[in-house]
C-alpha cells in the first residue's frame, strides 16, 4: 500500500484527509472471554470506513471500544492527535462521535423532533436559569437556531411527514432513518454507524446506502459502519477492517480485502485449526 | 336557597381544594418515577424533612443541638435570630439541592443498572433514614410552620356566596393559597420539561440510558436535577401540609394519600397526577356527603382506596398514564 501519511484519493476521485482516530494495539476482555484481541486501524477524515466480518467476530465490541461504552483492556485510543483518557460515554459524545444502535435506541415517548433535537443537546450551551429567562436571555434564539439545524437534517433524510409522531409508533425502518437523524444532528466529527441496515427490505437498504453516501458526501462527516451484508459494504465503503474471533485478518480497500485469502476463509467458513 | 345542591356546591369546591393538595404530593411521585423509574418511597418524608429544615432555619435552631449537647455537655439550642420566611425557604431550597446530591452519590450512582426493585428497596431505605436523620437534625417535637400564608376563611368567598345562595361557603384561604401555589408549580414544570434543554435530556433519560449517554447527556447530572426538583416540590408540599396541620412525623404519611392518586391518574402522567388528585379529592368529599351519613360515616379514609381499586382492575395504567405494549 502506498504511503497515506497526507490522506489518499478514492476510487471515485474524493479526496480523503489525514488520521482522525487512530487506534492502537486494543484488546478487550470479559472475564476469560477475548473479545478483541491486539487489533490497530486509523480512521480518517472524511471516509467511509467499515468494519465487517461474521457473527461474533468483535465488529460491535470495536464500535462500543470507539464510543466509549467499553473501555479496552489494554491498548490506546487516539483522537485528534491527542490520547483519550479514560472517559465516560457522554463525554466521548460532547467530543462529537456519535453513533447509532443495532437494537435501536430512540427516545419512544418523544415525537421524531424531539428525538431529533435530543442530539442537538451538546450544542445548546444556555444553562438551566438562562432558559427559565426564554426570550429575556436568548434562549428562544438558541432554540430557534438548533431547530433550524434539525430542520435541514429532517428534509435531508425525508422525514418531514413524521415530523411529530411519537417514535414508538414508527415502523422498523424509519425508527432506523430517525436514529441517524439524532446522530447526525450533533453534527459529528465521526458518526458510528452498528448495521444501518439490519432488518431492512431491499428498498430500504438502498435508501439507507444513498442517506449515508450523500451525508458523506454533503457534510464530509466521517463515517464508521458495521454491516453484514458484504454486497452493501463493498460499494459504499472506502476502506475495510475484516474481522474475525476478535482478531484483524484484512485491512484495505474493497478490492483487496475481497481477494484476500483469510477473509474469504472466514466467510465461507473453513475450518479453523 | 340553602338546600342539599348549594352544600354539594360547597363540599365540591373544598374536594377540589383537598385534591390539589393531594396532586402536589403526587407530582413528585410523578416526577422521580417519569425520569428514573424509580417509585419514591421517600417522598413523603422529603415532604416532612423539608417543612423541618423551614422551621428549623425560620426559628434559628441549632442543627444537631441534641447531639453536640451530649457530647460537649453545652445547652446550646438556639441562635437566637429569626430568619425572614423568604430567606429561609431559599435556604430550604439550597438544602434540598445538597441532599439530592447526597443521595445521587451515596445510594443512586452505585445502583446503576439495578432493577428497579432494589431501587425502590432503596429509598424505603432512605426514608427512614431520612426520618430519623431530621429528627437528630431538628429535634423530635412538633413545631408550627408559619411562613405568612393567610389562613382562616375567605370572607369575599362567605360574603359573595351568602348573597347568591343565602348561605356562605366556608372557603379557607390557605387552600386557595396552595390552589395557586400547585397552578403555578404545574405550569412552570410542564415548560421546563417540553421546551428547556434540561427537560428534554430529562424525557430522554426516562426513555432509554443508553441512548441518553450517546447523544451527550450525564445521567448523574439528571439524577441530582430530578431529586432537586422532587425536593422542591416535597418542600412546597411540606409548607403547605405544614402549616396546615404543623410539622410532625405525620406529615410523611401524606404519602399514603399520594398512592391513590397515582393509580388513578398514571404514573407516568403531570396532568394525571392533576386529574388524579382532583377527582379523589372531590370524590372523597362528595361520597362522606351523600352516601357517608347512611353507612356511618368515616368514609373519607377508605374511599380513595376503593376507587383506586376500581382502577385497577379496569384500567391498570391509570387515566392517562401509558399503556405498555410489547411488540413481539
Amino acid at each position: 500500500m502506498n504511503d497515506m501519511s497526507d490522506g489518499y484519493m478514492t476510487a471515485d476521485g474524493r479526496q480523503i484527509g489525514g488520521v482522525l482516530m487512530e487506534l492502537k494495539n486494543i484488546t478487550l476482555k470479559f472475564g476469560g472471554v477475548t473479545a478483541i484481541e491486539n487489533i490497530s486501524f486509523d480512521i480518517r477524515e472524511g471516509e467511509i470506513r467499515a468494519i465487517i466480518g461474521p457473527n461474533g467476530a468483535g465488529k460491535s465490541s470495536m464500535l462500543n471500544v470507539i464510543s466509549g461504552f467499553y473501555v479496552p483492556t489494554e491498548g490506546e485510543v487516539w483522537f485528534k492527535g491527542y490520547k483519550r483518557g479514560p472517559m465516560k460515554p457522554y463525554e466521548i459524545a460532547r467530543l462529537g462521535i456519535a453513533r447509532t444502535f443495532q437494537n435501536i435506541a430512540l427516545f419512544d415517548g418523544m415525537s421524531v423532533l424531539d428525538n431529533i433535537m435530543t442530539g442537538r443537546l451538546t450544542k445548546m450551551k444556555k444553562g438551566l436559569l438562562a432558559q427559565a429567562g426564554w426570550w429575556w436571555t436568548g434562549a428562544a434564539k438558541e432554540e430557534h437556531e438548533n431547530r433550524e439545524k434539525v430542520e435541514r437534517i429532517i428534509d435531508f433524510l425525508e422525514i418531514q411527514n413524521i415530523r411529530k409522531t411519537p417514535v414508538g409508533r414508527l415502523p422498523y425502518g424509519l425508527k432506523k432513518r430517525v436514529e441517524l437523524a439524532r446522530a447526525l444532528a450533533a453534527e459529528p466529527k465521526i458518526l458510528l454507524l452498528d448495521e444501518p441496515m439490519a432488518g431492512m427490505n431491499v428498498e430500504e437498504k438502498e435508501d439507507m446506502c444513498r442517506f449515508i453516501l450523500d451525508l458523506n458526501d454533503e457534510f464530509g462527516t466521517t463515517i464508521v459502519l458495521i454491516e453484514h451484508d458484504m454486497g452493501v459494504v463493498m460499494d459504499i465503503s472506502d476502506r475495510v477492517v475484516v474481522m474475525d474471533y476478535g482478531k484483524k485478518i484484512g485491512d484495505g480497500a474493497p478490492t483487496e480485502v475481497r481477494n484476500n485469502q483469510a477473509v474469504i476463509d472466514a466467510y465461507l467458513g473453513v475450518a479453523h485449526d | 336557597m340553602p338546600d342539599q345542591l348549594v352544600y354539594a356546591m360547597e363540599v365540591t369546591l373544598n374536594g377540589l381544594m383537598a385534591g390539589v393538595l393531594y396532586s402536589l404530593v403526587a407530582l413528585g411521585f410523578v416526577l422521580i418515577f417519569k425520569a428514573s423509574g424509580i417509585f419514591n418511597y421517600a417522598q413523603g418524608v422529603l415532604a416532612l424533612f423539608a417543612a423541618l429544615t423551614l422551621v428549623g432555619i425560620q426559628n434559628g435552631q441549632v442543627p444537631f443541638a441534641h447531639m453536640i449537647n451530649a457530647m460537649t455537655g453545652g445547652h446550646l439550642t438556639n441562635f437566637g435570630w429569626q430568619v425572614p420566611s423568604v430567606i429561609a425557604i431559599l435556604l430550604t431550597g439550597v438544602v434540598m439541592v445538597l441532599l439530592a446530591i447526597v443521595i445521587e452519590k451515596l445510594v443512586l450512582k452505585h445502583l446503576v443498572n439495578q432493577a428497579p426493585i432494589i431501587l425502590f428497596m432503596a429509598t424505603i431505605g432512605m426514608a427512614y433514614f431520612l426520618e430519623g436523620f431530621g429528627d437528630v437534625m431538628w429535634g423530635a417535637d412538633i413545631k408550627t410552620l408559619d411562613v405568612g400564608l393567610p389562613q382562616g376563611i375567605n370572607e369575599t368567598i362567605e360574603s359573595l356566596t351568602d348573597r347568591w345562595f343565602g348561605y356562605g361557603f366556608f372557603i379557607d384561604n390557605l387552600d386557595i393559597v396552595a390552589t395557586l401555589l400547585a397552578i403555578l408549580l404545574v405550569t412552570a414544570l410542564t415548560l421546563f420539561s417540553q421546551y428547556s434543554k434540561q427537560g428534554r435530556a430529562l424525557r430522554a433519560v426516562a426513555d432509554d440510558h443508553q441512548a441518553a449517554l450517546s447523544v451527550g447527556i450525564s445521567l448523574r447530572f439528571i439524577w441530582v436535577l430530578v431529586w432537586s426538583i422532587a425536593g422542591f416540590v416535597a418542600l412546597v408540599a411540606g409548607i403547605i401540609w405544614g402549616t396546615k396541620s404543623g410539622v410532625q412525623f405525620s406529615l410523611s404519611l401524606i404519602a399514603l394519600k399520594a398512592l391513590p392518586v397515582l393509580m388513578l391518574g398514571g404514573f407516568t402522567s403531570i396532568p394525571g397526577a392533576i386529574v388524579g388528585g382532583l377527582i379523589i379529592g372531590v370524590g372523597e368529599k362528595l361520597f362522606e356527603f351523600s352516601i357517608g351519613p347512611m353507612i356511618g360515616g368515616a368514609t373519607e379514609n377508605w374511599f380513595a382506596y376503593v376507587l383506586a381499586l376500581v382502577f385497577l382492575v379496569f384500567r391498570p395504567q391509570g387515566l392517562f398514564g401509558e399503556k405498555i405494549i410489547e411488540r413481539v
